[in-house]
């Protein structure tokens, strides 16, 4: 027999396996999900869960699908939190914090409390990266946030009612386009395409005989 | 931390450690790599494969589980919905919201269309976002389309539609440089120089990367440019049949509310299918690496209305996925774990195979090492090898690992194993569908006018197998392509009345072939839930 534990779905206890994730848990249960159940394997934020253990004060945060059940935990998934998420044009943004000031002012209220950073399921600093927003740095804003899955457990701890990662996906497309250095190879290259350098090359490939193609890719020589 | 089981077999992977960072294993040559396939990888196992009764594929062979899927009865009858009153009219209907479905909305806004996507979960909840290691394209000095061009034909046995590899090779660099200009953060050197490294099969290194979130970085900064441009996101809502006009041409779809089952019905002059993989069809009993809502769906949408399709019979099965711990089993460990170093070792401590054939030999490989061989390690749950992940900081430096492929790191510490101190346990996993829907160079099908394809439900681009990186430039180059041919498409397009007779055709077909079958489709979402009686 396989060990068990008690978990409770929404307040409802189920026994369960104890191998299983939150997320095969609530399938086992019965589930068919819907919501709350997108990658299965940390990417897509769809399966923000929040939990708590019998007798335990501290509220934790995690993904479903990433989590393994504890005996007497008790869960309540998130799966949609209303962030704002303000529109603007990539192409006309301005690179400084005027950016933040006028799309997502509220960062500025932060206090500090660092709840957001605590619930992070990925365990992100995420009071720091909101901070290097706020001063327009946002070279070290997208390096801190970057593995952020956008599950918005941190906005909904926030009290200051912060965005955190719209926030930061501002910071790193800005980031990307116009503060990374720029890429010459890239550039050369995509001119070379243009300017038709390779047409010949791909069209006698285009022609070749099937043996030939063989012969080609047995023989290449290949980058050590 | 692994138990006293794995004990023995790890000593041996680390005292074996130093002398197999310095071996560099031959690449085995056509012959050995042609019988390794035919022996052990599951695309030639006969016996898992039915040959099509009906439909524009009559004849061929494709597994158990799409025959099913392929030649079953609609969600509907054609008169479940009123065509003459469309809940939603649009130029270019999108369905999908992936890295291929957004490319498409993108582009066919920037041409002036209007264009919607429908998708079945949010947008974003797609193969794209798992996407790991990398991307391609022939961008370096040493390196050219051309080049790029031998890699994946050869790697995809000779087999890819050559016009369709060519666009993909030559537009790669355009797709790393929109991408760019969208924001995406590439990983570069200080002087902006790519940093690039090989997958399995490449011949130069031209993978680009984003950490190991290359694919969650490429899809979370295309979701934000769709809604960034307003483009409307129906979301939670299927596309479950294609509607035609009265021509034949592609002319809408029924969509379906996942949550309240409502059906609804959209009318475009343009249609593309962005449906992407079918991991979760789980073909052969294998675990996949794709999301919950890779069901094949695009290819029966496009099979029941006439589309034709090319090598569905072939699927990819990433050689290192996930072997244990079992709450991540079949999970993807990216190919840029081995791109940056770290070696296959079987339960003995020795490396078997050079780390970067490509995925069908590599996935050979390993299946013949856990079988015939008897060299794999027993999980608890089947067979693995050992992928050995300290060999990258000894290569690379202490810091490596958390600096290039962090969410492998926390995929593994989240069970209490340190991928920079032990190495990890894998198996082959379902993670690619190589065919699909057969298309043009315009991304149109080849049978049904107006109807386009881009990304993973489309065959032919990589032929039989695919490299790595190659796909993200897929959804990209072909994803954009759809789009902008599909705007144009709609500009001289006058929709006839819509129907939805190919539904009943169908029906008919199954029933003259005599084919009994209680499978509705498509699929939509997998059923794991653990089925008690019901009420």
């Amino acid at each position: 027999m396989e060990k068990t534990v008690n978990i409770f779905l929404f307040g409802k206890k189920y026994e369960v396996p104890e191998n299983l994730t939150i997320m095969t848990a609530m399938e086992y249960a019965g589930y068919q999900l819907v919501r709350g159940c997108g990658c299965r394997n940390g990417f897509c934020g769809a399966c923000a869960t929040i939990y708590r253990i019998k007798g335990d004060r501290e509220l934790h945060a995690c993904l479903a699908c990433q989590t393994k059940v504890e005996d007497n935990m008790y869960i309540a998934t998130l799966p949609f939190f209303p962030l704002v998420k303000q529109v603007y044009d990539i192409e006309k943004v301005s690179t400084t914090e005027a950016v933040m000031m006028q799309l997502y002012p509220e960062i500025y209220a932060c206090i500090g409390c660092n709840a957001c950073t605590k619930a992070c399921t990925q365990g992100l600093n995420v009071m720091q990266y909101i901070a290097y927003a706020q001063r327009g740095d946002f070279e070290k804003c997208a390096e801190e946030s970057f593995d952020c899955v956008m599950c918005g457990v941190c906005s909904s701890r926030c009290p200051a009612g912060i965005s955190h990662p719209q926030v930061a996906m501002l910071a790193r497309r800005i980031n990307g386009k116009y503060l990374a250095p720029g890429c010459g190879h890239l550039e050369d290259r995509v001119k070379e395409i243009k300017n038709g350098d390779f047409k010949e090359l791909i069209e006698a490939l285009m022609q070749k005989p099937i043996d030939e193609m063989k012969e080609l890719y047995n023989n290449r020589e290949i980058e050590k | 931390m692994y138990s006293e089981n794995f004990q023995k077999s790890l000593k041996l992977v680390e005292q074996a450690r130093e002398k197999n960072i310095a071996l560099e294993p031959a690449r085995m040559t056509a012959k050995q790599k042609e019988d390794l396939l035919a022996a052990f990888h599951p695309d030639y196992k006969q016996d898992q494969f039915d040959v099509l009764k009906i439909g524009p594929n009559k004849g061929d062979k494709v597994p158990h589980e799409l025959a099913a899927i392929l030649q079953a009865h609609s969600r509907i009858t054609a008169d479940s919905v009123d065509l003459e009153h469309p809940d939603y009219e649009t130029d270019v209907l999108v369905i999908g919201g992936g890295g291929a479905g957004s490319s498409a909305a993108i582009e066919a806004h920037e041409a002036g269309a209007d264009v919607m996507i429908v998708t079945k979960l949010r947008i974003g909840d797609a193969n794209t976002m798992m996407a790991e290691g990398g991307i391609q394209a022939a961008d370096k000095p040493n390196d050219s389309p051309a080049i790029h061009f031998v890699d994946a034909f050869g790697g995809g046995h000779f087999a890819a539609k050559r016009e369709l590899l060519s666009k993909l090779v030559c537009d790669a660099p355009i797709a790393i440089k929109w991408l760019s200009e969208l924001g995406v953060e590439f990983d570069k050197d200080a002087d902006g120089t790519m940093i690039t490294t090989h997958g399995g099969g490449t011949s130069r290194k031209r993978m680009h990367a984003a950490k190991d979130y290359s694919g969650a970085e490429i899809m979370r900064t295309l979701r934000d440019e769709v809604l960034n441009r307003n483009i409307p996101v129906i979301d939670f809502t299927a596309a479950i049949e294609l509607i035609l006009d009265e021509n034949g041409n592609a002319a809408g779809a029924v969509l379906m509310n996942m949550e309240t089952r409502e059906l609804m019905v959209a009318k475009a002059k343009t249609v593309v299918i962005a449906t992407g993989g079918a991991g979760r069809m789980h073909y052969q009993g294998f675990p996949t690496s794709n999301h919950y809502g890779a069901t094949a769906d695009g290819l029966v949408l496009g099979y029941r209305a006439g589309a034709k399709l090319l090598y569905a019979e072939t699927l990819q099965y990433h050689p290192t996925g996930v072997a244990f711990p079992e709450q991540i089993f079949g999970a993807l460990v990216t190919e840029k774990v081995r791109s940056l170093g770290a070696k296959l070792v079987n339960v003995n401590g020795e490396v078997f195979m050079h780390p970067l054939e490509t995925r069908d030999v590599s996935a050979a490989s390993i299946i013949r090492e856990c079988s015939e061989r008897d060299n794999g390690v027993d999980t608890g749950n089947g067979k693995g090898v050992w992928l050995d992940t300290p060999m990258i900081e000894k290569i690379g430096g202490e810091g490596t690992i958390m600096k290039r492929i962090p969410a492998m790191w926390r995929m593994f510490d989240k069970y209490g194993i340190d991928i920079r101190k032990e190495p990890i346990l894998v198996y082959p996993t379902l993670h690619y569908q190589n065919g699909g829907l057969d298309i043009t160079e315009d991304c149109m099908t080849t049978n049904i006018n107006n109807l386009f394809v881009a990304g993973e439900a489309v065959g032919g681009i990589h032929g039989k197998n695919r490299l790595m990186g190659n796909s993200l430039l897929d959804i990209i180059v072909f994803g954009r392509s759809a789009g902008q041919n599909a705007a144009a498409k709609a500009k001289g397009t006058k929709v006839g009345k819509l129907t939805l007779e190919h539904i009943e055709k169908f029906e008919k077909e199954i029933a003259a072939a005599g084919i009994e079958t209680e499978v509705v489709s498509p699929k939509l979402l997998p059923d794991y839930t653990n089925r008690g009686k019901r009420a």
